[in-house]
């Protein structure tokens, strides 16, 4: 059916907009109730120790002081939970995971008590009169030494290994035979620490009169987080609300359920108060899920003419103390994604997850992808620079062929459409390939390093089919035309900060006719919404966008049912066009959505046995993932006096099927971007061997700032999917995908005259320096 | 041999390292005064302790929740207020300090129903995703101006370096301030 063309596609400014740029939005934090009591928790000051006791007696004591309670205090009231891990594997090890802990602490961070006071700063005083009694025990901090023995952090399972999973596809042995080169690395994907700008915020209401619980929280996952909280609590779904109202960002990490969100929901029962704990952002880089932490090795098989032939890999994956949400399945995307844009004969991988004394790891934007994009990018460039070949040669090589979509991987998965030769042909005509290369050959001369990186990558997201999911994998749509003619539709995703109250409602305005305006989109609030699964991996419009798309069908087909009928046509022959019901080849006969609305609304004139009212409720249940690719292009200098690695020019092509919004998908890639050159460049979560957070404060963690990011060169292509009616793929993660090894493969590049083939991550000035600076010997020049 | 990062990161875990206690006790007329806040051109009579931060005194004493709060350690940017026409982060400043001041809040930026140019600017430049860090970064752009340091793009990148934006729209902020003073 044909569509307002005007409105898809366009740059629509966001709805969003006018509250946030006023101050008017509002966050968990700014939702204030009478008779609020704030919450405050006792955190373990030790990686890893034996709790002997836990006193909150005189905490009790203390001015404004309204509960306090330890693990056993929760336990003897009833509540006796572990926090829920919702991926599987064979033979996973799930040790229990109590929101406080019992008689041991595995992390830095980990919640031992709780206090409640009339007035957050009470709260927190009162925290320092909780006495607990510790004996350190010792710490299992480094990836590969816990993962071959002791110490274990937990001691009852006999080892840190929770998982082994291996991948062996195709026939490596021979794809290895076949090889004239093997090239092997041992690659570091950092830990990173995601830093949402607002930060844990919650607030509980059990209503005593209703008996029923109103929870606030910044998440990314509402009605999921409400089943999940109301078997926690032993209430009926029913009994349970939740709402995320405006989000500060979330990035994967609030796509979890958390222990302190089961403690307060629970206190608020307890105290028939509405209870409010905004973590603090030590806290929060404390206790918030963290995300990567990979080490690979890797062997890649290539003939001499570029053409690769196998990967074998053995992937670390560091989970971190305990298992949240999605902690065990994030680095089984790593392996599936290995093959990248390329064709390979051979495969063979496996997949350690390892317990250490830290915070758990959990989707952090592109969750295992980035992992996998990474290790695959930098084996490219790495076999070019073996075999002396252009890296841009070696991977049009291995390119998977426009022709060849739908293309099955040798990791099983099905790549629904591209054309990755298209997107790097756009970016080395941006980024002028060739001069390029002579300006680097001139510069070089004149001691000045310039590097020229690529990336050409492929992700996999609209998660996903529910069939592939730990949890459902469809998302739901309702779309009601109200008697006036205006339309409201509840989304089951839950955006916070994507857009998507502008873009579903460009797609109503285009679909259905009615102003933009006249379109209200409502989510997050499990009251209101039907079910919905929520806002992650880039899923927003490719699967809660398709089933507003289904939903907008139903309502198109019952609407020309309607129109038919009055015009006494054959409902074969009406048509919607160009948002307005028409009888085909009779352009006077036309009626609009609102007009056709009021009829069903009055219910009068309906066709015999049709129901009143022009409404529908949908679900998107998609067939497969869909798969955005691009090209990027970085540019960079180091310095060879200070070792900085300055990005010049940051060139990225991306393609992320049909594009709604212009200026949406341009943010959405510009933070990805952020995001992806800040691990490559600045960003490192490090803990000392006792398991001491050290990058704790935005003081220690390098987090991206504007001096350091320039101006973006986006382009793109657009290879619509097959996968969903709207032909959209995802856009929310694949700048950070394809970003991080473009710019250590450029950094690289500007370094090979010294000889220097792989740095970890991140490239501060002090590495790139000695990198610099080393003799043949690998000691630095004095 | 730990011991000492220890306790200082027990000390950070448990909020700011100066938590106070509020109310706390009888309070004496020196640790709880009463004075007048000039906040958006509006006097407000306060009576709050003396350690209570200007931005805790705007959130949660005038209901002016537009001030964001992400670290309240001074690092992030996102509770930038100006103080007679200057950037400040409102959270490592004490309210009380402030009696006689002329103190500015994302709400005050906009006459009425009227838009500043510079959050006209950024709705333009599509400046801002979650909005968290926004009303911080508005203030830091006006400031920034109002202190003469709007130059040219690397002079704003390196003024406006002390705002965080984890949904990385930096360049777009950028552009914003640049549009808004007809730079480039
Ligand atoms: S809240 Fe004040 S600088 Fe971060
Ligand atoms: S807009 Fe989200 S942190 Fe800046």
């Amino acid at each position: 059916m044909s569509t307002i063309p005007s409105m898809i596609g366009s740059p629509i400014r966001r709805r969003e907009d006018p509250r946030l740029i006023t101050g008017r939005a509002t966050y968990v934090d700014d939702v204030k109730m009478v008779g609020t009591v704030y919450a405050a928790f006792v955190r373990s000051p030790y990686g890893h120790a034996k709790v002997r006791s836990v006193d909150v007696s005189a905490a009790k004591e203390r001015p404004g002081v309204v509960a306090a309670y330890a693990a056993a205090d929760l336990i003897a009231a009833g509540l006796n939970v572990s926090i829920p891990v919702a991926a599987d594997l064979p033979g996973l090890k799930k040790p229990a995971h109590p929101p406080l802990a019992i008689d041991e602490v595995r992390f830095v961070g980990e919640p031992v008590a709780v206090v409640v006071a009339n007035t957050p700063y009470a709260a927190r005083d009162a925290v320092e009169a909780v006495a607990v009694e510790y004996d350190q025990l010792e710490a299992a901090i480094d990836l590969e030494k816990a993962a071959a023995g002791p110490p274990y952090v937990h001691e009852d399972l006999g080892t840190n290994v929770a998982f082994v999973m291996p991948v062996k596809t195709g026939d490596p042995e021979a794809a290895f035979a076949e090889a004239d080169v093997v090239v092997k690395e041992r690659i570091v994907n950092q830990r990173l620490i995601p830093c949402p700008m607002e930060p844990r915020s919650m607030l509980a209401h059990w209503d005593t009169g209703a008996a029923h619980l109103t929870l606030w929280t910044s998440t990314q996952i509402p009605h999921l987080l409400r089943t999940n909280l109301a078997l926690l609590l032993g209430l009926g779904e029913i009994k349970v609300r939740v709402i995320a109202p405006e989000v500060g960002g979330g990035f994967g990490a609030k796509l979890n359920l958390y222990g302190e969100e089961i403690v307060v929901s629970w206190l608020s029962t307890q105290l028939g108060r509405p209870v409010k704990y905004i973590e603090t952002r030590s806290e929060n880089f404390a206790a918030m899920t963290h995300g990567r932490d990979q080490i690979q090795y890797i062997e890649v098989g290539a003939k001499k003419d570029g053409t690769i032939t196998g990967l074998r890999m053995k992937i670390f994956a560091n989970l971190g103390a305990y298992h949240q949400l999605l902690t065990p399945g994030i680095p089984t995307f790593t392996p599936l994604m290995s093959p990248g844009c390329y064709k390979l004969t051979g495969f063979d991988c496996e997949v350690t997850g390892v317990f250490t004394n830290t915070m758990a790891t959990d989707a952090y934007r592109g969750a295992g992808r980035p992992e996998a994009t990474f290790m695959i990018e930098r084996a490219i460039d790495l076999v070019a620079l073996e075999l002396g070949l252009d890296p841009v040669d070696v991977r049009r090589k291995n390119f998977i062929g426009s022709g060849e979509f739908p293309f099955t991987t040798i990791t099983g998965l099905t790549y629904d459409s591209g054309n990755y030769a298209a997107s790097l042909d756009k970016a080395l005509e941006l980024v002028d390939y060739k001069g390029l290369r002579a300006k680097q050959e001139e510069l070089r001369k004149q001691g000045r390093y310039l590097g020229i990186g690529f990336s050409t990558y492929v992700e996999v997201c609209g998660m996903g089919p529910s069939a592939a999911m730990p949890a459902p994998g469809w998302d739901s749509a309702q779309v009601r035309v109200e008697p006036t003619g205006s339309v409201t539709v509840m989304t089951g995703i839950s955006p916070h900060g994507q857009g998507e109250e502008t873009t579903f409602a460009q797609i109503v305005s285009a679909e259905l006719g009615v102003p933009i305006d006249s379109v209200s989109v409502i989510h997050g609030d499990t009251d209101k919404v039907q079910y919905g699964v929520g806002t992650f991996g880039s899923r927003g419009t490719a699967v809660g966008g398709a089933a507003l798309k289904l939903a907008i069908d139903s309502i198109q087909a019952k609407a020309v049912k309607i129109a038919a009928h009055q015009w006494e046509a054959n409902p074969d022959d009406v048509e919607y066009k160009d948002g307005k019901i028409t009888v085909k080849g009779d352009p006077s006969k036309s009626m609009t959505t609102a007009e056709v609305g009021f009829t069903a609304f009055r219910g009068v004139g309906l066709p015999p046995g049709l129901e009143p009212g022009l409404d529908a409720t949908r679900r998107f249940e998609p067939p497969n993932f869909v798969y955005p690719f691009g090209a990027h292009v970085c540019v960079v200098e180091v310095d060879a006096d200070t070792g900085e690695a300055k990005i010049v020019r940051y060139i990225a092509v991306d393609d992320c099927g049909r594009v709604i919004n212009p200026l949406i998908v341009d943010g959405q890639i510009h933070g990805g971007l952020a995001q992806g050159i800040a691990q490559a460049l600045y960003e490192e979560a490090v803990y000392d061997e006792n398991g001491q957070l050290v990058s704790g404060t935005f003081m220690d963690y390098a987090m991206p700032r504007a001096h350091q990011l320039l101006a973006f060169e986006t382009d793109r292509t657009t290879t619509p999917s097959p996968v969903n009616p709207l032909g959209v793929k995802g856009v929310g993660e694949a700048g950070t995908i394809g970003s991080t090894p473009a710019v250590v493969n450029a950094v690289m590049d500007a370094l090979a005259p010294f000889g220097v083939k792989n740095i970890d991550m991140p490239l501060r000035p002090e590495k790139l320096w000695k990198a610099m600076h080393a003799n043949s010997n690998g000691k630095v020049n004095e | 041999m730990a011991r000492t990062s220890l306790s200082a990161v027990a000390l950070q875990l448990s909020g700011s390292g100066a938590a106070v206690s509020e109310p706390a006790g009888p309070a004496s007329a020196t640790a709880t005064p009463t004075f007048v806040l000039d906040v958006n051109g509006r006097e407000h009579q306060l009576t709050v302790d003396a350690r209570v931060t200007l931005l805790d005194a705007l959130r949660d004493r005038l209901g002016l929740t537009g001030t964001k709060k992400g670290c309240d350690q001074g690092t992030c940017g996102a509770c930038t207020v100006l103080v007679n026409g200057r950037r400040i982060d409102s959270c490592l400043t004490l309210a009380v300090m402030h009696e006689g001041d002329r103190v500015t809040t994302i709400e005050g930026l906009a006459s009425g129903e009227q838009l500043h140019p510079i959050q006209a600017a950024f709705i333009k430049n599509d400046a801002f995703q979650c909005g968290y860090c926004t009303p911080g970064q508005l203030m830091s752009a006006v400031g920034m101006v109002n202190e003469g340091h709007a130059i040219d793009r690397n002079t704003v990148r390196e003024q406006m370096s002390g705002n965080i934006c984890r949904c990385g729209c930096y360049p777009h902020i950028v552009d914003a301030v640049l549009d808004w003073k007809g730079r480039s």
